[in-house]
């Protein structure tokens, strides 16, 4: 439309053309006009998506603030960065910080690598009739809610007749059943191995779809080049995901600070709190079960700018590697 | 020659074999704890204690499901937990499809901004606190809509959709149109039949989602028993049993309101008969849906 404006520029009059911009004004609007349907059909939702994705944005003023609840929002007293450097200074809050980064780094390489090594596996398997089966099991713990996760994992992992302990002690690995879930030093370990277990199929669909759309030609170069299986793995089959992978290591490096919740609040319990609390726990904690408003919102608002600005850099320096961007 | 050949065969074989018995393995660990759970939900509550349950019940007995059912929280928790699943995807679906036809609408005028506006929803999320103040100026604060109305529209499911309706050859809006057929009767009439396999996985998903959901009850319908959900209950039984290790008051609160003779249920067998229960219908309705959510994912994994 610029374009047009700036074509008629040339070899109109200024008059002429301010008619033609006011008439392009009233097209637009007839044009709305006519679009009355959609109209109705888009704009309820987007004011609906307005109120319940954007208007809560304007809470993170409560972050400066020191927020009573029985006042109103504008006599609250503001306070400014005192919550923030409150935060810095708190141990409990470095501590959960800590907690949130390391379990989400562990979470993050264990998926990748297991997932990635799966779905190799997988794609050597003849017999379809097999192939599918075993990914129609490795799909199905995806679907269950961390809840039910969490209560096979103790079930698994209870001294009374746990499977893990009953295993271990019959290989004469341990002498007596261990308290898995009552030693701090477990529980990452604990998180990890819980989410491969729900997550570890579900990560595979995506590869393996990848690996479908490889060439078949490239493997039978390969094998005229006399490459054995291993060696088809590592120069054809690798490359040929490498733009997946890191689509998908850029989008869980945004969401580093995400270590999940559930897990965590569910198994965790006193004995183990220095490893087990993160930075949601910290916002629940304080936010709604203190009520300590300003303090819990300053937490989440740490914990969203750090999101975005990882998953920024991410993109940038995938695009300085001269790879897929995600945005 | 021949010797190499049959050395690789060999080699063929073992990693076949190899591999073949990894995914067993694979199988085996991925349903084990599904088997146990159900052996232990169908095993006589005492008995379990002795330990020695594996992958069938030693003493077999459904008082476990009666102590579950007959207590009025789970009962009426099952119940709350259908009506938000149906209704919340249900609703979802329609409202999502309808904002998705409109943004595939190329001669729509608000078209891109409406489409910025409701990706940029994906990348950022105002957080707990503010959230909570929103539901609480709302008025949804122990209402059963909580659980409906915040998740009505999903910026992810728009784009998948909205991928899926431009597929669709514009011929067949074209024709509609010429017979006289506004906008949204096409979307009713022409596209949101024709979405039918892409909705499917949406559906499972969305579905998936609302029936695991607990958080929501937990913060902003925990003080109302009657909306309490059947995640929420089980969760509630976990940390209490699982945590502590000591402190079965929980489940036996749910005992202890059952017809069932109390005594005969222990903590463990309720939680085995729960999560059961909660699984249930997913575990059912999981391998019709399968084959539809990889074509869904596909369609999803091609972006724009």
């Amino acid at each position: 439309m610029a374009n047009n404006i700036s074509a008629l520029n040339n070899n109109k009059s200024p008059s002429a053309q301010v008619q033609l911009q006011a008439s392009l004004k009233t097209s637009k609007w007839s044009l709305l006009k006519n679009q009355k349907q959609l109209v109705f059909m888009s704009v309820p939702l987007l004011i609906y998506i307005l109120l319940f994705s954007y208007a809560p944005i304007w809470g993170w003023l409560m972050a400066f603030q020191n927020y009573k609840p029985a006042k109103s929002f504008f006599n609250q007293k503001w306070v400014g960065l005192q919550q923030f450097e409150y935060l810095f200074k708190d141990e409990a809050f470095i501590r959960d910080f800590v907690n949130t980064l390391c379990m989400s780094v562990i979470n993050l390489v264990l998926s990748f690598v297991t997932a990635i090594i799966l779905a190799l596996l997988l794609n050597e398997i003849k017999n379809m009739f097999f192939k599918r089966t075993i990914q129609t099991i490795s799909y199905l713990p995806h679907f269950l809610s961390w809840i039910i996760v969490c209560g096979i994992v103790s079930t698994c992992l209870s001294t009374e007749g746990g499977i893990v302990n009953e295993v271990l002690m019959a290989l004469g690995i341990i002498d007596s059943p261990v308290l898995w879930l009552s030693e701090g030093k477990y529980f990452w370990g604990i998180v990890g191995a819980a989410n491969v277990w729900k997550e570890l199929g579900w990560n595979t669909i995506i590869y393996i779809a990848a690996i479908a759309s490889i060439d078949p030609a490239q493997y039978e170069a390969a094998e005229m080049d006399g490459a054995g299986r291993f060696r088809k793995m590592w120069n054809v089959t690798l490359p040929g995901i490498k733009s997946t992978i890191i689509i998908l290591l850029i989008m869980n490096i945004g969401r580093v600070m995400d270590a999940g919740f559930e897990i965590q609040y569910i198994l965790g319990n006193g004995l183990v709190s220095d490893w087990s609390e993160t930075i949601d726990i910290y916002v629940l904690k304080y936010g709604i079960k203190q009520f300590n408003y300003s303090l819990a919102t300053a937490a989440g608002i740490i914990r969203s700018v750090i999101s975005i600005v990882l998953l920024f850099a991410a993109n940038f320096v995938a695009k300085k590697l001269g790879e897929e961007r995600l945005i | 020659m021949n010797i190499k050949r049959k050395q690789l065969k060999i080699e063929d074989v073992l990693f076949n074999t190899f591999n073949a018995a990894f995914m067993l393995v694979l199988a085996i660990v991925t349903l084990y704890p599904f088997i146990n759970t159900i052996a232990v939900s169908f095993n006589d509550g005492l008995d379990t204690i002795r330990g020695g349950i594996y992958l069938w019940p030693r003493i077999f007995s459904l008082q476990n499901y009666k102590a579950v059912f007959f207590s009025g929280t789970v009962y009426n928790a099952f119940f709350v937990s259908i009506a938000r699943t149906v209704l919340s995807t249900v609703l979802n679906l329609f409202l999502t499809t309808m904002l998705s036809y409109t943004l595939s609408r190329k001669e729509y005028v608000l078209r891109k901004p409406i489409t910025i506006i409701c990706v940029l929803t994906m990348y950022f999320n105002a957080g707990l606190i503010p959230n909570y103040f929103l539901i609480k100026g709302l008025g949804l604060l122990n209402n059963f809509w909580v659980y409906v109305i915040p998740t009505l529209i999903s910026a992810f499911n728009m784009v998948v959709i909205r991928t899926y309706i431009c597929s669709i050859p514009e011929s067949l809006i074209e024709s509609a149109r010429i017979d006289g057929a506004g906008d949204f009767r096409i979307f009713l009439k022409v596209i949101f039949p024709l979405c039918k396999p892409c909705l499917a996985t949406i559906a499972l998903f969305v579905a998936v989602g609302s029936w695991n959901a607990w958080f929501d009850t937990f913060i902003y319908c925990s003080s109302k028993q009657e909306l309490s959900t059947l995640q929420y209950e089980l969760m509630k039984l976990l940390s209490s049993t699982s945590n502590a290790n000591a402190n079965p008051a929980m489940a036996a609160g749910v005992g202890a309101n059952s017809q069932a003779s109390s005594s005969l249920v222990t903590p463990l067998s309720i939680r085995a008969a729960i999560t059961i229960v909660a699984a249930m219908p997913i575990i059912v309705v999981y391998p019709f849906l399968q084959k539809y959510f990889i074509v869904g994912l596909n369609v999803g994994s091609v972006k724009e």
